[in-house]
């Protein structure tokens, strides 16, 4: 589903990401674990298009096509979708404007019909019993004056509305306490299917008690040093990431 | 590195056709002897040609305010523009089966179609066409009411003692320098009265057109709302493309007597110019309303056109628990720039007043809100909020607040809150990633942040105003 070769990316002149290698297939969760300024959360930000990052080698693939051709929007509705760490206030645009604006736009890309805000409602209705939240967050203002746990939830809310192929959550868990956590991972665990992927990008092997990943990746220097099963994640809760920094120096 | 929310491309303005029609166009330039002949071609009263002159000759001792307004532009000649332009016709409209095809059509092409039959549901409206009112609608449907809605020349003519009444009752003609001009001068304008405890039963409209080149439009509205009567009223206004500037001097007076209410909203998309700035109208504009005991006024704005904008619609709270309101959106682009804001005069007792003021600013575009509220000496337990916000689209544009506060009552209670924010990448980043194109994302941002502005508009215009918006803006961000 994904391809990510040799992925070479900077910000600025600052070079971040320097040759990253990585195959997601269907039904495959990954986390991608490492250190802060490892490179994890722009490895996100790339995928998604963000426009403050330079591709400046490598390819990516996304469902047989070539990823970084397309912008953010175009992206979105092949079905890539980011979590954000920081999901942004959008003050007078309710969530329930927000959440059809944007199902009805992949849809369309889709060439299917736009739904009308009854039938929507019916369908919101039953992906908000995944957050374990009522209806009147629909008429509150996207993200605003939400806490940090009820920014990072709706982000799951959006995602179990748009039902994407490939999940990137990043830094989900951040912030998060652990009732909040387990609301998330719930979530995120009941949306999984045969036939999606989610990247979990996270600094703590908390989160992976609740959302077991497939394979774990760590990322040190803008590279992946590490591959391995969840087991390393483990590893790497009772050594810490030192002993596989000083690994990619040496190396 | 460049940011995507910079580059600035404008999309073509959609009124700016001219309609080929033939005129009366009175020589250029402005003397006592132009006035009479406005007068005279108007047929109006003694009284009507007294007021005008006097206004001129106050005028004339007056100087155009260019001190303090946070708007710059060359002198104005004011022997430069044609003071009155009519589509010519044989003689006075008896019924709209007389108004010229061409004009009629014009309007339809302007989306306001003045046939009864394609109405907007439940909009009467009155055209001003130039110097002229073309076509008034629903005035026998609203005359069963006893509700009085035609041009004001119309209504000089067949309710002199009205307008001899109410005419410069709250903008006086020596009010200031464009609102002497207009008194002087103007040409028309609608007309409104609402007897005692009627309430209006549809939006009662008015759509001003400038069409002729170099022509000035100086109309001038009166709104009576009768005691414990109700109005809502609405102006839209478009121009053709020229490279000269335009004036537009218009005065509009609300009267609002005890216990009645009178909204006015405003959709104001004047052709504002080219991206070099050249061209556009100047829309210096006195509108005020005077609220007796228990009166409410309201005004609404949705300003987007206009080379420059210069207003203030205001509020007199004349009598004891008034209520005045002001809820304005201002959209600069290009090289517009945008003075405007509101004054709120506490003179009752329990007066309230309410300011929300959306200035949006992109391109190289300039918007100051400016605002005052002066509660009185007598105006026990007078309260106000003021809401000022701007909102920055890319790095060459700027706003700036200006409130001026005035307390004379120990009792008064005035709350001013003001924020700035940047319409962000990371936000239009967002959508985008949702599925949003860039337009659809920050149309999306910019209609979240007027949000309270659009739902004071009524319904119809509302979603006019959420689609002119989207047009003003297109391009602004790359």
């Amino acid at each position: 589903m994904l391809e990510i070769t040799n992925l070479h990316a900077r910000a600025g002149e600052k070079p971040i990401l320097n040759g990253i290698t990585l195959s997601v297939k269907e039904g495959e969760v990954h986390a991608v674990m490492g250190p802060n300024g490892s490179g994890k959360s722009t490895l996100a930000q790339v995928l998604a298009g963000h426009p403050a990052y330079e591709v400046t080698d490598g390819s990516v693939t996304f469902l047989g096509q070539d990823l970084l051709e397309l912008e953010p929007e175009e992206r979105a509705k092949l079905g890539l979708f980011l979590a954000f760490q920081y999901p942004v206030e959008i003050p007078g645009v309710t969530n329930a404007y927000l959440l059809r604006a944007a199902y009805n736009e992949l849809r369309k890309a889709r060439g299917q019909e736009e739904v009308d805000p009854m039938d929507f409602m019916d369908l919101v209705e039953e992906k908000l019993k995944l957050v374990d939240w009522g209806p009147e967050i629909l008429s509150r203002s996207v993200n605003a004056g939400f806490s940090g746990g009820e920014k990072k939830r709706n982000e799951i809310l959006q995602m179990a509305v748009l039902e994407p192929k490939l999940a990137i959550l990043d830094e989900t868990d951040s912030g998060l306490d652990i009732d909040a956590l387990r609301t998330v991972a719930d979530g995120v665990n009941r949306l999984r299917r045969p036939d999606n992927a989610t990247i979990v990008v996270t600094h703590y092997q908390r989160l992976l008690n609740y959302i077991v990943p497939d394979y774990v990746h760590v990322l040190a220097g803008g590279r992946i040093v590490r591959s391995g099963g969840k087991e390393l994640a483990l590893e790497l809760e009772a050594k810490g990431y030192e002993w596989l920094t000083e690994e990619a120096v040496t190396a | 590195m460049t940011s995507p929310v910079e580059s600035l491309v404008n999309r073509e303005y959609q009124y700016g056709f001219v309609t080929d029609i033939p005129s009366e166009v009175f020589p250029r330039g402005l003397n006592e002897d132009v006035i009479r002949m406005i007068s005279a071609r108007k047929q109006e009263p003694a009284f009507m040609l007294e007021w005008r002159l006097r206004a001129y000759r106050r005028w004339l001792e007056m100087k155009e305010p260019h001190h303090w307004a946070n708007v710059s532009y060359p002198p104005i000649d004011y022997q430069d523009i044609i003071y009155f332009a009519a589509p010519r016709t044989q003689k006075p409209l008896g019924s709209l089966d007389e108004v010229d095809p061409a004009l009629l059509r014009t309007y339809e092409k302007l989306g306001i179609p003045l046939s009864e039959q394609k109405r907007l549901s439940g909009v009467a409206v009155d055209a001003i066409f130039d110097s002229v009112s073309v076509a008034t609608t629903f005035k026998e449907t609203l005359a069963k009411e006893g509700i009085i809605f035609c041009s004001f020349s119309e209504a000089v003519r067949e309710h002199p003692e009205l307008v001899q009444q109410y005419l410069g009752s709250v903008v006086p003609y020596n009010d200031n320098f464009f609102a002497a001009l207009n008194s002087a001068v103007f040409s028309d304008g609608s007309f409104v009265y609402v007897p005692p405890g009627v309430r209006c039963p549809m939006e009662l409209s008015t759509y001003f057109r400038i069409n002729t080149q170099d022509v000035g439009q100086f109309e001038r509205t009166l709104i009576v709302a009768d005691e414990g009567a109700y109005v809502s009223y609405l102006e839209g206004c478009t121009a053709p493309r020229f490279d000269t500037n335009q004036l537009h001097a218009a005065v509009v007076e609300l009267v609002a007597l005890k216990g009645a209410t009178i909204r006015y909203s405003t959709v104001q998309n004047w052709y504002a110019g080219d991206a070099d700035g050249k061209g556009g109208i100047y829309n210096f504009v006195t509108k005020r309303g005077k609220a007796a005991e228990n009166a409410k006024i309201s005004w609404t704005q949705v300003e987007t056109g206009s080379a420059i904008t210069w207003k203030y619609p205001s509020v007199i709270l004349q009598g004891d628990n008034s209520v005045g309101e002001f809820y304005s959106v201002a959209v600069v682009n290009g090289r517009q720039q945008a003075d405007t804001g509101t004054k709120m005069i506490h003179v009752g007792r329990n007066t309230r007043s309410t300011i929300v003021s959306k200035g949006i600013s992109a391109g190289q575009g300039n918007n100051s809100y400016r605002g005052l509220v002066k509660v009185l000496p007598r105006a026990a337990g007078a309260r106000n909020y003021t809401q000022c916000d701007s909102m920055l689209i890319g790095n060459r544009c700027g706003a700036h607040t200006f409130p001026y506060i005035d307390v004379q009552n120990p009792t008064a209670s005035v709350e001013h809150e003001a924020s700035t924010s940047k319409i962000g990448e990371d936000q239009i980043f967002y959508l985008k990633q949702r599925g949003l194109n860039t337009e659809n994302a920050v149309s999306m941002i910019v209609n979240g942040f007027c949000k309270e502005v659009f739902k004071e508009l009524p319904m119809e215009f509302a979603v006019e105003a959420q689609k002119l918006l989207g047009i003003t803006l297109e391009g602004s961000v790359g």
